[in-house]
């Protein structure tokens, strides 16, 4: 993932939808998926650069990687799929059915009102 | 205070993804995502494609490259439209330079749109572009492992085609072991082993576009 560009997106998403009162963004909620994941160092990095100067500056990027449900065609076992490891945990056969992958969210932020 | 949000972080890129795969159904034009590292082959595949195909199907490619228009120069000396997007520095191409690459294109008439995405195994996969197949590229000289070692780009693919066969002896590339690599990936994975060099097994790669363009228009 090109986190630096995820990093933009997820700033100019929040810019748009803060309320017009002064304050700040503390703790900001996103999520991903498997095959569309995240790295969290990497992704942390990439908004702390951009986002410095803004009302994010400050805030906590929590990450929530949400897994990828998978099911053996052969064994019929249910599972998370691991991209590094491709076969069911069970029986060991590849022969896998995907289910769909996560998008890339943006969930919540919190915000904090100026108090003066 | 909370404030839900839930909203697609790429959204953007997605709406231009889903306009751009509704104009090439529309218009009856296959276009093709083709991911890969740098220097696996892919210009020489589209070269040896162009010349083979140019009495049975109208191709264009769209050329992604960090900087200059080699690329580009190379596949309109095939005689073919090229349009050359230099990213300045991005990994990655992004389905609203495709948007705006496809403008510059005499649409008419034409059968099929490669797009040589930015040389890359890793941040293109992430960016839908609104083709209708994906095509990975690997070459043997890059070694056997990359299917284990960068699974997303083989996981989103359509078609493999592993590339420079013809040095496969020279090297300690196991071709059953990536082929088995990329099928526990991607169990529905067609894979052509090619030399666009040799032209080794290129005939079944052009049978195979020729077939999936045709299938398109049913």
């Amino acid at each position: 993932m090109h986190e630096a560009m995820v990093a933009e997106n997820i700033l100019e998403a929040i810019l748009a939808q803060v309320p017009k009162k002064k304050g700040t963004v503390v703790r900001i909620v996103i999520s991903c998926g498997v095959i569309n994941a995240l790295n969290d160092e990497a992704m942390k990095f990439a908004f702390d650069s951009i986002s410095q100067g803004t009302i994010c500056q400050n805030a906590k990027l929590k990450i929530k990687h949400i897994p990828l449900k998978a099911s053996c065609n052969h064994c019929h076992k249910k599972f998370n799929f691991d991209l590094y490891d491709p076969q069911c945990p069970k029986c060991g056969k590849s022969d896998i059915k995907l289910g769909a992958d996560a998008p890339l969210l943006l969930k919540e932020i919190e915000f904090e009102e100026d108090t003066d | 205070m909370k404030i839900k949000i839930e909203q697609k972080i790429l959204a953007k890129n997605e709406d231009y993804a889903l306009a751009n795969r509704k104009y090439f159904k529309r218009n009856n034009i296959f276009c093709i995502n083709m991911i890969s590292s740098p220097g696996s082959g892919k210009t020489t595949i589209l070269e040896q494609t162009a010349k083979a195909m140019k009495d049975k199907l109208n191709i264009a490619v769209i050329e992604g490259d960090l900087y200059t228009e080699f690329d580009a120069d190379r596949i309109r000396k095939t005689g073919l439209q090229a349009v050359q997007i230099e990213t300045k520095g991005a990994c990655h191409l992004t389905a609203e330079q495709i948007t705006k690459a496809v403008h510059k294109l005499d649409t008419a008439n034409l059968n099929v749109i490669v797009i040589e995405n930015v040389g890359n195994l890793v941040c293109p996969s992430d960016f839908d572009l609104g083709e209708l197949v994906r095509v990975v590229v690997l070459s043997t000289a890059e070694g056997d492992d990359k299917c284990a070692k960068y699974p997303k780009s083989f996981v989103q693919a359509d078609v493999m085609l592993i590339n420079k066969i013809d040095l496969a002896q020279h090297l300690d590339f196991n071709i059953a072991k990536v082929k088995r690599d990329a099928r526990k990936l991607n169990k529905d994975l067609k894979i052509f082993e090619i030399s666009a060099k040799t032209s080794y097994g290129m005939n079944k790669w052009f049978n195979w576009l020729t077939l999936a363009t045709k299938a398109l228009k049913h």
